[in-house]
C-alpha cells in the first residue's frame, strides 16, 4: 500500500513538469484521441492528393493547370495562413502564462485571418466558374476543386469551432478542460496550415511548373 | 411550391417507383409496417417507452451499447441471409425465374453490402464494447458518448439502407460498387445515392470506433498491465482499430467522389471529360483488403481466447500469437492490387502483389499451428464455442489455401470473377469471420446477460450452420473451374451446372434452417437457462471473469492490479494452493464518476438520417435541413460541460455487497 501512494506522489510530480493542458489525465487522453483523429484526416488529404496527381493531366476539353492557378492569390492565401498559425501559437503560450485576455485577443485574431483565407479563396474559385472551368468540365479541375475545397471546409470548421471556443473561454476562464479544448483547436489548426504547404508546393508550384 | 394536387402523385412517382411495386418489395413493406406497429403496441400496452429510452436509447454505457449492436446485427444477418436464400432459389435450376434479373442485381446487391458492414462490423463492435473494458480493467471506453454517436451513426445508416428496398428502389452494382455501373448516365435510379450516403454514414462511425478503441486499450488498462499481458482478443482489437483507422479514410473519399459524381456532376470515376473508373477501384480496394483483415481479426482474437480457455492450458505461443497478428495488419495494406491483376498493370507490379499475397499465409499458419499447439495435452472440452473453433481450422485452411491459388497471378486470370472466388470468399468470411464471432457470442454470453446459451440447443444450430456449410460453397469452387461466373441470374440447360447447384442451394437452406435453430436458442435461453452467479461461468483466465455477470454499470469497484497474464486464471490457481484470495475490501471503494445518459448521440443519428435521405433525392432543402440540424446539435453538445454524475463510495458498497462481492 505505501508503495502505491509513493507511486502516486512519483506521478504527481512527474505530472507537475507537463503544460498544464496534459496534467489532467482524462483531458490527456481526449488530447491523444485528437492525434488519432488528425491521422485519420492526414489520410483522408492523402486520398485526395493521390486522386489530383493521378488526374493532374487529364484536362479533356478544359484549361491546363498553368491556365488556371493564379500564383499572387495563392502566396497571400499561404502568408495569411502562416501567420494565423503563428497567432494561434501566441495564443497556447499565452495559455500557458495564464493571460486569459491575450488568449481571447490573439484567437479571435487568428479566426479573423482564417475568414480572410476563406474569403480570398471564394472568389478564386467563382472567378474559375465564372470562366466556365466549374468541375464538372475535366476530371483535373473535380480533384483540383475537392482537394482545395475540403481544405477550406476544414477551415470553415475551425472558424466556427474558434468562435465556440471565445464563448466559452469568456464564460468558463482557463480551466482544464478550456485549456485542453484550446490545445486541441492549436493542433488542428496547425495541421490544416500544413496541408496548405503541401497543397501550395503540389497544386499551386506544381501546376505552373508542368 | 407546386400545388398539392400535382406533390402527391411526383411523390408517390419517386418514392415509390415500379420497381419497387413487386410482390416481395410489398411483402417486405407490409412486414415492416406490420414489425412496426407492434413494436409501438407493445411499447405503449407495457409502458415501457420511457424504459426504452432511459435505459437504452440514450444510454452511453458500453455494455449496453455493446447489446445493441448484437441485436441489429442479429436482425441484418436475418436480412442478409433472406438475400441469400433468394439468390441460391434462383440458381438452383437451370433457367429458372424465381426473381428476375434486375431484381437478382439488387438482391447480391444488398447482400454483400449488408452482410459485410451492417452485420459483421457491428458483430465485432458488439464484442469490442462487451468485452475491450472488461479485459483491460478500464470503468469505460475513453469516450463514451463518441461510442454511442458511432453507434446511432451505424443504426440510422442501416436503416437508410435497408429502406432502398421499399421506397426509390435498391442500389444494383455490386457492393463493390464500381464505375460505370454506378454512373448516373447508366444508372437512373436512386439506388446507388442509397449505398454512397449510408456508407459514408456508417464508415464516420466506424472510423471513430476505431480512434476510440485505439485510445481505450493504449491509455486505460489497469496498473501493471503491459502492452505483452494483454489477453489476446484486446490485441485482436488494437489491431483492428488501426486497420480502420487507416483503411477508412480512402474509402471515404472513393465513396464522395462516386456520390459527387452522381449528384454533383463532378468528372472523377466518369467514362467523358477525363475520368478514370480504374482509380475508384484502386481506392476502393486500398480499403477493402484492409476491411477483410478487420474482419477476421477479431475472430482470431476469439479463438485465441476461446481454446485457451476450453483446453484448459495458456496459450501457446503467445508473443508469435502477437506478432503474427502485427504482422498481418501491416502486410495487409500492401495486397490490394490482387483484386484486380486483370486490370493489367503489368508483370512487374502484378508479381508484387501476387508475392505479397501469398507471404500473408505465413503468420496466419503460425495462428493455426498455435491454436492447434495450445489444444496438445490439454483437457479439452467440447463447448459450443469450441466446436465453432475446430470447425474454424478446416475451413480457413482451405479458404486460405485458395486464396494463395488466386494470389498465383496467371492462374487468377482463369480464376478471376468467377464461382471459385465466391467460393473462397465465402469459405473465410463464413468460416473465419462468422464462425470466430458466434463463438465469441457463445462464449461472452453469459458476461453480457448473466446465463449461458443452452448447449444443447446450441451444438444443433451448430452442426446445422457448419454441416450446411459444406455442401453450400464447396461444390462453388467446381462451378467456378467449370466457367460459371459470378452475379449471373440464371444460366441455360446443358452446361453440366446442375448437380453442383443444387447441392449448394440445399446446403444453403441447411445454414437458413442452422440460423433459425439460434434464434430460437436464444427465446429459449431468456426463460429457462439458470442464472449464473459466480460471474466466472466458463472457468475463464483473464480479467473480465473476475466480476459478476453482469457486470454493474461502473464495472470494477476497484481497479485491480494486473501484473501476469492470464491474471485471474493465476489468481484462482494461486487460491487453490490456499493463499488468501485478493478481494475488493470495502475502506478501498471510493466515489466513481459515471457519465450521464444522453439524447445527443440518437439526436445526431436522426439529423444525419434526415440530411442523407434528403440527400439520395436530391432534395437540397431536406439536406440542408439535416446538415442545420448536424450542427445545431453539435454545437449544443460542445457547450455541454456537465458529462458526469458521481455514485458516492456508500452506494458502489451496498451494490457490491448485494452482489455477494466484498471480503472481510
Amino acid at each position: 500500500m505505501s508503495s502505491r501512494a509513493l507511486d502516486d506522489k512519483a506521478q504527481k510530480l512527474q505530472l507537475a513538469e507537463l503544460p498544464p493542458e496534459f496534467q489532467d489525465q482524462e483531458e490527456s487522453i481526449k488530447i491523444t484521441g485528437f492525434w488519432l483523429f488528425i491521422v485519420t484526416d492526414v489520410l483522408i488529404f492523402a486520398s485526395l492528393f493521390a486522386t489530383y496527381a493521378v488526374f493532374v493531366n487529364r484536362i479533356a476539353s478544359g484549361p491546363t493547370p498553368a491556365q488556371v492557378f493564379q500564383l499572387n492569390t495563392a502566396l497571400i492565401e499561404t502568408l495569411i495562413l502562416l501567420t494565423s498559425s503563428f497567432t494561434i501559437g501566441i495564443a497556447i503560450w499565452a495559455m500557458r502564462q495564464n493571460r486569459q485576455r491575450m488568449v481571447l485577443a490573439w484567437l479571435a485574431l487568428t479566426a479573423a485571418l482564417g475568414m480572410a483565407f476563406v474569403s480570398i479563396e471564394l472568389v478564386e474559385f467563382a472567378g474559375d466558374v465564372a470562366v466556365g472551368w466549374g468541375w464538372h468540365t475535366s476530371a483535373f479541375l473535380s480533384s483540383f476543386f475537392l482537394l482545395v475545397a475540403a481544405h477550406g471546409t476544414h477551415v470553415t470548421m475551425g472558424i466556427i469551432w474558434a468562435v465556440a471556443l471565445l464563448f466559452q473561454l469568456r464564460k468558463r476562464g482557463l480551466t482544464t478542460v478550456t485549456r485542453r479544448k484550446l490545445y486541441t483547436f492549436s493542433l488542428y489548426w496547425h495541421f490544416l496550415d500544413i496541408m496548405w504547404v503541401f497543397i501550395f508546393t503540389v497544386v499551386y508550384l506544381g501546376g505552373r511548373l508542368i | 411550391m407546386p400545388a398539392l394536387p400535382s406533390f402527391v402523385p411526383y411523390l408517390i412517382h419517386t418514392l415509390f417507383p415500379p420497381w419497387v411495386r413487386r410482390p416481395t418489395e410489398i411483402g417486405a413493406e407490409v412486414m415492416m409496417v406490420a414489425g412496426g406497429a407492434f413494436i409501438v403496441y407493445w411499447l405503449l400496452k407495457y409502458k415501457k417507452l420511457q424504459w426504452l429510452w432511459n435505459e437504452w436509447l440514450t444510454t452511453v454505457d458500453h455494455k449496453k451499447i455493446g447489446i445493441m449492436y448484437l441485436v441489429a446485427a442479429i436482425i441484418m444477418l436475418a436480412r442478409g441471409g433472406l438475400d441469400a436464400l433468394m439468390l441460391r432459389t434462383n440458381l438452383a435450376l437451370p433457367t429458372a425465374h424465381f426473381i428476375g434479373a434486375s431484381e437478382y442485381n439488387e438482391v447480391f446487391t444488398t447482400h454483400g453490402t449488408i452482410m459485410v458492414f451492417f452485420m459483421g462490423m457491428p458483430l465485432i463492435f458488439a464484442l469490442f464494447n462487451v468485452v475491450v473494458p472488461l479485459q483491460i480493467g478500464s470503468r469505460d471506453v475513453a469516450f463514451p458518448r463518441l461510442n454511442a454517436i458511432s453507434f446511432w451513426l451505424f443504426a440510422f445508416a442501416a436503416a437508410l439502407f435497408n429502406l432502398s428496398f421499399v421506397v426509390g428502389g435498391s442500389p444494383n452494382a455490386g457492393w463493390t460498387a464500381y464505375p460505370p455501373l454506378t454512373e448516373l448516365a447508366f444508372n437512373h435510379t436512386v439506388g446507388e445515392n442509397y449505398y454512397f450516403i449510408s456508407l459514408l454514414m456508417t464508415g464516420i462511425g466506424t472510423t471513430i470506433t476505431g480512434i476510440n478503441f485505439l485510445v481505450t486499450i493504449l491509455r486505460m488498462r489497469a496498473p501493471g498491465m503491459t502492452l505483452m499481458k494483454m489477453p489476446l482478443f484486446t490485441w485482436a482489437t488494437l489491431n483492428t482499430s488501426a486497420l480502420i483507422l487507416f483503411a477508412f479514410p480512402p474509402f471515404t473519399i472513393a465513396l464522395l467522389e462516386s456520390l459527387l459524381d452522381r449528384l454533383a456532376a463532378t468528372s472523377f470515376f466518369t467514362l467523358s471529360h477525363g475520368g478514370m473508373p480504374m482509380m475508384y477501384v484502386n481506392l476502393f480496394w486500398l480499403f477493402g483488403h484492409p476491411e477483410v483483415y478487420i474482419l477476421v481479426l477479431p475472430a482470431f482474437g476469439v479463438f485465441s481466447e476461446v481454446v485457451a480457455t476450453f483446453s484448459r492450458k495458456k496459450l501457446f505461443g503467445y508473443p508469435s500469437m502477437v506478432l503474427s497478428m502485427t504482422a498481418i495488419m501491416v502486410l495487409a495494406y500492401g495486397t490490394w492490387v490482387h483484386h484486380f491483376f486483370t486490370m493489367g498493370a503489368g508483370p512487374a507490379v502484378n508479381v508484387f502483389f501476387g508475392l505479397s499475397t501469398m507471404l500473408i499465409a505465413i503468420p496466419t499458419g503460425v495462428k493455426v499451428f498455435n491454436w492447434i499447439l495450445t489444444m496438445w495435452g490439454g483437457r479439452v472440452q467440447f463447448t459450443t464455442p469450441m466446436l465453432y473453433f475446430l470447425a474454424m481450422i478446416p475451413t480457413f485452411v482451405i479458404g486460405g489455401a485458395t486464396g494463395v491459388m488466386l494470389g498465383a497471378v496467371p492462374a487468377d486470370y482463369q480464376f478471376h470473377n468467377s464461382y471459385f472466388v465466391i467460393a473462397h470468399f465465402h469459405e473465410v468470411l463464413i468460416g473465419g469471420t462468422v464462425f470466430g464471432l458466434l463463438a465469441g457470442v457463445y462464449y461472452w454470453w453469459p458476461k453480457m446477460f448473466g446465463y449461458k446459451l443452452n448447449d444443447r440447443q446450441g451444438k444443433w444450430a451448430f452442426w446445422l450452420f457448419a454441416g450446411g456449410f459444406w455442401p453450400t460453397f464447396i461444390p462453388q469452387y467446381w462451378l467456378g473451374l467449370e466457367g460459371m461466373t459470378r452475379r449471373m441470374y440464371t444460366y441455360p440447360l446443358g452446361m453440366g451446372w446442375h448437380t453442383l447447384n443444387v447441392i449448394s442451394t440445399i446446403g444453403g437452406f441447411i445454414m437458413g434452417a442452422g440460423f433459425l435453430v439460434l434464434a430460437a436458442n436464444v427465446l429459449y435461453s431468456r426463460r429457462h437457462q439458470e442464472k449464473d452467479l459466480t460471474g466466472d461461468a466458463w472457468d475463464g483466465r483473464t480479467l473480465e471473469w473476475s466480476i459478476p455477470s453482469p457486470a454493474p454499470e461502473y464495472n470494477f469497484a476497484v481497479i485491480p492490479t494486473v501484473d501476469e497474464r492470464d491474471w485471474w486464471w493465476q489468481e484462482k490457481e494461486r487460491r487453490r494452493q490456499g493463499e488468501k484470495p485478493v478481494v475488493v475490501k470495502p475502506e478501498e471503494i471510493r466515489p466513481i464518476a459515471i457519465p450521464k445518459n444522453t439524447p445527443v448521440p440518437i439526436l445526431l443519428g436522426a439529423a444525419f438520417f434526415m440530411g442523407a435521405f434528403g440527400l439520395v433525392f436530391s432534395w437540397w432543402d431536406i439536406a440542408l435541413a439535416g446538415l442545420v440540424a448536424v450542427f445545431s446539435i453539435l454545437i449544443y453538445s460542445w457547450f455541454q460541460y456537465d458529462h458526469y454524475r458521481i455514485l458516492s463510495a456508500g452506494e458502489v458498497r451496498e451494490s457490491e455487497e448485494l452482489l455477494g462481492r466484498l471480503g472481510a
